[in-house]
């Protein structure tokens, strides 16, 4: 992978664009470089723009990317708070909502100049790509929402497999796994690390400040985005895990039944991340979505 | 049968540590007595029969299919991640384990060790909780601090007839702490006004006490005392009865408005002079210096009287002038030639010497910074 410089494909002008960039206490930041984009692919050719979600950052599309690049310019990057992204990205009060992750993802891809792309969301990223092509169906011109859930939280008559206690229970868990986050503060202590010891760690992708993850769990997990799957106007593909307990086949049925030009995918494997289980399926899965729509277009 | 002759598989059954593995599904291929102790089932019920997943409390699973399995794909090993076992009765048995993955990257067979962490975990509650009454602690002390020195500093001077006046108050550092300058400016009679600024040694919450003593002293005594070097050893021995270490530097300035104009009678108690401005920039001290308030056993106020035309008069605490910068401290000299390059006006006078002071100190002063000025209206 090559860092991003100028991802040609689908430019839009900036003139048309709405979108304050981010500004942090640091001032205006690049965002290209503070939330770590990575691009590959042929220049010109569509753009895919996948986006991880709650947990590890970008690399969890490690092997999915790759098939995805051979015929598209693929763009990823970490979440502010995420793996690699510079810490002065996040800002507790902004990303309390889905909202502030909603602006910066438009805000970066407005500074690569970056319009008409497929957006393909993992988790919670589902639901800000829901959000990015409400707010701006031009820019985010097609969804791919992988492992989706528009509440996580059971709510009467509709199951999103959890109780309100299961979620303060998950937030306390983060906070006691620290592990990999203080790690190499240990290192500093001891003045250097062991031989080998490095790789023992949670490696820098999976590292978030504890508060951080924390607090990502709880708008991940307490956000309900019923309310917003009828707005969404894009050809949208659902793709669901056969047995995924953190995101029911219950929870994307709903998301495909309540988005007008969806479709639904299963993919035959276990868990929250098809990505990681079943990377040929899903990337398959992607790839026949995006051959139907952009031909159709 | 001797330990050394036990095989592996012995030795497992026998460990103080539950020890699993899983199958490609993640269901639970082999399981050791002590793990199952800890979760509270028998061999038959979990081996080959149920997923590690439904021994684990909701929150387990969400952490392990978002953190646990990625870090697993990207490396072989993951150590000393804390969840909860989720045991028949519902109660839950937290454990600290360690995973290695048996098969491909994706694969959910892993080998699987843990230790039960039910007193760590408790200790380990306890220490969370210590430090977030610890952390609430110190927000209420610094919330309380920052009303506190609130209610010390009157946000604005009040009107005066005939008097342009003007002050400023900007507390030291992130101004967190409560600090020791203070002023007040109030009216004693129908032409009669005291304008008072001063610095009470010490910072915190005591000094904050002996601060407000001394401004109610101040008020109190200054009804019956136009003298303010009577006014001044009041408040000294009122200072010296208190049980406290902290002492006060002051500037009184008593005024009175007579025959349409301000006649000035000021004292000092270890303060600095305050500065007398005349409408052609010429700068002069004016004040005898006395003995601080609280400190000496026989001190010594004097009071000096002036006839304010068209001068103004700045007072000031040392937050000013003894601030630090590269260059050393900021100094008298530096104060005086800006009041005099400053124009001729209360509120520009007290702003200019504030955004100096700030400057000099790159805007975190080492101390409270206290400024009023005041000129008589034509």
């Amino acid at each position: 992978m090559l860092t991003a410089s100028a991802a040609s494909a689908g430019r839009l002008s900036r003139a048309e664009w709405g979108f304050p960039g981010l500004t942090t206490s640091l001032g205006p930041m690049v965002l290209t470089e503070a939330l770590d984009v990575r691009v590959s692919g042929p220049d010109g050719a569509p753009v895919v723009v996948l986006v991880h979600g709650f947990g590890c950052g970008q690399s969890m599309w490690r092997q999915v990317a790759p098939m995805l690049a051979e015929s598209f310019r693929v763009v990823s990057f970490d979440l502010p708070g995420s793996g690699g992204a510079d810490p002065a990205t996040y800002d507790s009060a902004r990303h309390g909502s889905l909202e502030g992750y909603r602006d910066d993802v438009l805000a970066l891809l407005r500074e690569m100049d970056l319009a008409d792309v497929t957006y393909v969301g993992h988790s919670v990223a589902a639901m800000i790509g829901v959000l990015a092509s409400i707010e701006a169906p031009e820019v985010v011109a097609r969804l791919v929402l992988v492992a989706p859930s528009a509440r996580y939280v059971n709510d009467g008559d509709y199951v999103g497999g959890f109780g309100a206690n299961d979620i303060d229970e998950l937030v306390g868990l983060m906070q006691r796994n620290q592990l990999g986050w203080q790690a190499p503060l240990a290192d500093l202590v001891s003045g250097q690390g062991e031989p080998g010891a490095r790789d023992e760690l949670y490696d820098s992708f999976c590292r978030t400040r504890p508060e951080v993850a924390a607090e990502f769990a709880d708008v991940t997990f307490r956000g309900d985005n019923r309310a917003d799957l009828p707005c969404v106007s894009v050809p949208t593909l659902v793709l669901q895990s056969a047995h995924d307990l953190v995101a029911p086949m219950t929870a994307g049925l709903f998301v495909h039944e309540r988005i007008s030009r969806s479709r639904f995918r299963v993919i035959d494997t276990t868990g929250h991340c098809p990505h990681l289980t079943a990377p040929a399926p899903t990337a398959s899965a992607i790839l026949d979505f995006l051959a139907t729509e952009l031909t159709a277009a | 049968m001797r330990a050394r002759t036990r095989s592996g598989a012995d030795l497992l059954d026998l460990a103080p540590v539950g020890h699993l593995t899983t199958d490609e599904a993640g269901v639970i291929a082999s399981a050791n007595p002590e793990f199952l102790r800890l979760v509270g089932r028998t061999e038959d019920e979990v081996v080959g029969r149920l997923p590690l997943d439904d021994l684990l409390t909701l929150a387990g699973r969400i952490y392990v299919e978002t953190h646990l399995l990625p870090v697993l794909q990207e490396q072989e090993v993951v150590r000393e991640v804390e969840v909860d076992l989720l045991r028949p009765d519902g109660a839950y048995a937290p454990v600290l384990l360690n995973a290695r993955r048996l098969g491909d990257a994706g694969s959910r067979a892993m080998q699987i060790v843990m230790l039960g962490a039910t007193e760590r975990h408790r200790y380990e509650e306890n220490l969370r909780q210590a430090s977030r009454t610890a952390e609430a602690a110190r927000a209420e002390a610094a919330a309380l601090a920052q009303t506190l020195s609130r209610t010390l500093i009157p946000p604005a001077p009040p009107s005066v007839p005939h008097l342009d006046i003007a002050a400023a108050y900007r507390p030291a550092g992130d101004g967190r702490e409560v600090g020791g300058d203070f002023y007040d400016v109030f009216q004693v009679s129908e032409t009669g006004w005291v304008v008072v600024l001063g610095d009470v040694s010490g910072k915190g919450v005591h000094a904050a006490t002996v601060t407000s003593l001394v401004r109610h002293t101040v008020r109190t005594l200054a009804i019956d005392h136009p003298d303010p070097a009577e006014l001044l050893h009041g408040v000294d021995a009122v200072l010296t009865r208190e049980d406290t270490d902290h002492y006060c530097t002051l500037v009184v300035v008593r005024m009175d408005y007579v025959d349409g104009g301000w006649d000035l009678r000021i004292s000092l108690a270890g303060h600095p002079p305050a500065l007398l401005r005349s409408p052609d920039g010429t700068v002069t001290e004016l004040g005898t210096p006395g003995s601080p308030a609280g400190l000496m056993p026989d001190p010594s106020f004097s009071c000096v009287r002036h006839r304010m035309d068209q001068g103004l008069l700045t007072v000031y605490t040392d937050g000013v002038t003894e601030a630090r910068g590269v260059a050393g401290m900021y100094g008298e000299d530096r104060l005086y030639g800006l009041v005099e390059q400053l124009p001729h006006d209360a509120q520009t006078q007290v702003d200019g010497i504030v955004a100096s002071a700030l400057a000099y100190q790159d805007g975190l002063p080492a101390d409270d910074i206290a400024i009023v000025s005041f000129s008589p209206l034509a």
